[in-house]
């Protein structure tokens, strides 16, 4: 049941490796198999995405990492080993409830969806900064927990004199900061983001993605970033993952996958979203709509929406494939769980671009792969009164 | 910002089908109690207590206070043509819609239809059916605009019944089997007696569309069709309502907060910012030459995998209070390139290319000379809604 294992070979030891995981909800013949055979590797101080609509399993993922999933959610399958320090890698999964006490927080945090609304209503931002600190650090004094909340705040760039403040008098995005800033009280490892952004006007967006980034040069911290915006998560990510109907499609670094994506599905996700700058198109998006995961098609689940289906698709659930990047076999992660990238036939021209090679000089490079169509096009069809 | 009223006139057609001029709302601000120190909420006593003192003369005079929701917009939406108004959230690009629907009635300007101003006749009655015949509005949620009670035939049945719109001699089910062919929900008997909540959330927007096409309007107000659905089926949505305007001749205002679908969809793009028209234009030279700071900011601030550098943002913060705007340009106290004459005088809007206007002094030939601006008006007179 589990495709090749594939071993991070950027630089370094990975610092978060999810092998195999796999997510039930309920039991019995109505389960619903929310995450399924899932392969990932986190390494220090990177930007990992994780991109996905609403039910490919993405946040269940994230609960699964964190051990935080409720009933009716059950991790039946899989390890994420945390490398704690060189040479310690403490099961998550098997981990108990005082180790993962331990670990949760001042090693591993997690913003939550809708952060906006995480927080508590009727207690002052410092109260809450500050209970963090009450908990995981015994030793600190009030005035020292009062001090370092301040701190964090003035981290995210919020004044410290909005300590006293309760959530209703801070604006969306100033919210969303002190989420930021409480996750990173402890200063983890890792922190992981649920959709930190969507309910955010967008140059408030960019502020905190700015501010974010700039806090993990400074900290060190790597991230897990969900969302379904995978044109931003190009902009911000390192590499990305890519999610459909609770399985990983594809795996790739960020500027791979948005210049040569390998899945349907990816490609597809590219094309849904219009373009900034350059002529206008007539896109097509994906047709049809997310499967029901109660009711998951054969083969691959992608198939009845996939403008590449042969019949192998219909019968046969692709594994996560490992691919070479441009002929060479170690360079970068890549994968794909697509039939088209086995080998065995042709794959359509759209979906074998040459991958940008990281060595080479960026410009040249990209302006080759830009003047290229992300998608097959139509020709504009608009009537011009 | 009279010289606005020519601006969402595309060039290429004629005669503007729906055209609103100088549209201001302002919403009364109930129960607050001007803020001294700690925290004030909305409550019996503490308003009881802010009227004593505002009988001693203390604090604002709250009873004045109002939002600032939309603030003298004037655009025109053409036949066959997809205007697009983008803004943040509190933009007022929402109230928009729903003064055009006539939803809410202004504060204070004109809606004129062929040219000709509506009658105010209250929102129900014949006048209002006459108006809704006429302009439609599609909301943003299609998990709560559809009633969960009701099947789908019901919510397209409905509106051609109230109107009176089945002709003798045609069956009411191939009537809504063609409206729901049109929005290529397919094979449309299988749709007929679902329930919303057997539906996917882009199968409800089209149901949602379906019904307020099913009276034949002329306009179609979308308020964010496409945000609360999964991005691989929003382009379809996209495509849906471009099809619309090619194929029926719709006009359609697309009101969206993502600068780069109404580069996608729309003829022309019209930005708010804090109740106001700051630029306006034909789509691609908006986002192409955006040439109001705010239009800017906007679109150095969304996402775009093309970038190679990070954005450099210039105009950070966030949208003002409009309960008391800034004087002046609304967009001041962010901008960049703000100078004295900002703070003090609204900017008229200026052409700045065939077709796209900029309500900004940086586009003035001399801001210095500019003290007596002969585009801005202050006042609204002869509002054929408001007067009663």
């Amino acid at each position: 049941m589990s495709a090749p294992l594939l071993s991070g070979t950027r630089a370094g030891q990975p610092l978060l490796e999810v092998s195999g995981l796999c997510v039930d909800y309920g039991a019995g013949p109505g389960t619903v198999h929310a995450v399924v055979d899932v392969d990932l590797a986190l390494h220090r101080g990177e930007v990992l995405g994780l991109a996905g609509e609403s039910g490919s399993g993405k946040s269940t993922l994230a609960y699964a990492i964190t051990r935080l999933l409720r009933a009716p959610g059950m991790i039946t399958g899989g390890s994420v080993g945390y490398h704690q320090e060189p040479g310690r890698v403490v099961d998550l999964l098997a981990a108990d409830e005082g180790a993962l006490r331990v670990l949760r927080w001042s090693e591993i945090s997690v913003v939550m969806q809708s952060a906006m609304n995480a927080l508590n209503p009727v207690l002052s931002i410092g109260s809450q900064l500050t209970d963090v600190l009450h908990a995981h650090r015994p030793g600190m004094s009030k005035a020292e927990r009062r001090a370092r909340a301040g701190e964090l705040l003035a981290m995210v760039g919020i004044t410290a004199d909005r300590l006293n403040s309760h959530p209703h008098e801070l604006s969306g995005g100033m919210r969303q900061r002190v989420m930021i800033a409480m996750a990173l009280a402890l200063e983890p490892q890792v922190v992981i983001m649920d959709e930190p952004t969507t309910a955010l006007d967008v140059v408030t967006q960019r502020e905190i993605l700015e501010e974010l980034m700039e806090l993990r040069e400074r900290l060190g911290f790597a991230v897990i970033f969900i969302t379904h915006d995978l044109s931003l998560l190009i902009e911000i990510a390192d590499s990305i993952a890519v999610m459909y109907a609770g399985r990983l499609v594809e795996r790739a670094a960020a500027t791979a996958l948005f210049r040569a994506p390998r899945h349907p599905y990816t490609l597809g996700l590219l094309s849904s979203f219009p373009a900034l700058h350059g002529p206008r198109k007539q896109l097509t998006g994906i047709p049809g709509s997310p499967p029901d995961l109660r009711q998951l098609p054969a083969g691959c689940v992608f198939h009845p929406r996939c403008p590449y289906v042969m019949d192998r698709c219909l019968t046969e659930r692709p594994p996560l494939l490992r691919l070479a990047v441009n002929g060479d076999a170690g360079a970068g992660d890549r994968a794909a769980a697509c039939w088209l990238q086995e080998g065995s036939a042709a794959a359509p021209p759209e979906l074998a671009r040459p991958a940008p090679g990281a060595k080479q000089p960026a410009g040249p490079a990209t302006a080759a792969a830009a003047a290229e169509p992300i998608a097959p096009v139509a020709p504009a069809t608009r009537s011009q009164p | 910002m009279t010289q606005l009223e020519a601006t969402a006139q595309p060039p290429e057609t004629g005669a503007p089908l729906l055209e609103a001029r100088g549209l201001t709302k302002h919403f009364p601000v109930h129960g607050t109690v001007p803020r001294i120190g700690g925290g004030a909420g909305p409550g019996g006593r503490r308003a009881l207590w802010g009227a004593r003192r505002l009988a001693r003369g203390g604090g604002d005079d709250t009873a004045s206070k109002v939002v600032h929701a939309v603030e003298d917009v004037s655009l025109a939406l053409a036949e066959a043509q997809v205007t697009a108004v983008v803004g943040e959230s509190g933009s007022g690009k929402s109230t928009l819609a729903r003064l055009l629907a006539r939803l809410l009635r202004p504060t204070s300007g004109t809606l004129l239809v062929d040219g000709r101003p509506v009658p105010h006749t209250g929102r129900g009655g014949r006048g209002g059916r006459a108006y809704a015949r006429l302009v439609q509005l599609v909301l943003q949620d299609p998990f709560s605009s559809l009633n969960p009670v009701h099947d789908v035939r019901y919510h397209l049945a409905r509106p051609l019944q109230v109107h009176g719109l089945l002709e003798p001699g045609t069956s009411l089910d191939d009537t809504i089997t063609g409206l729901l062919e049109r929005v290529a929900l397919t094979p449309a008997d299988q749709f007929l007696a679902k329930y919303p909540h057997e539906l996917s959330g882009g199968q409800r927007q089209r149901v949602a569309i379906a019904r307020a096409l099913a009276v034949q309007p002329r306009v179609l107000l979308a308020d964010e069709p496409v945000s609360m659905l999964d991005v691989s089926i929003r382009l379809g949505l996209l495509n849906l309502l471009g099809d619309l305007r090619d194929r029926e001749r719709l006009a359609i205002l697309y009101i969206t907060h993502d600068i780069a679908s109404a580069r996608y969809l729309a003829d022309t793009i019209v930005v708010m910012y804090a109740g106001q028209v700051v630029e306006s234009g034909p789509a691609e030279a908006v986002t192409d030459q955006p040439s109001h700071p705010y239009t800017q900011l906007l679109l150095s601030a969304a996402p775009d995998p093309d970038r190679a550098t990070p954005p450099d943002l210039s105009g950070r913060g966030s949208p003002p209070s409009l309960v008391t705007p800034p004087t002046g340009c609304r967009f001041h106290p962010r901008c960049p390139h703000a100078m004295a004459i900002c703070a003090e005088r609204l900017p008229p809007a200026y052409e700045v290319a065939a077709g796209q206007q900029s309500a900004c002094w940086l586009h003035a030939s001399d801001p210095g000379l500019a003290s007596d601006p002969p585009h801005v008006t202050d006042g609204q007179e002869g509002d054929a809604l408001t007067s009663p």
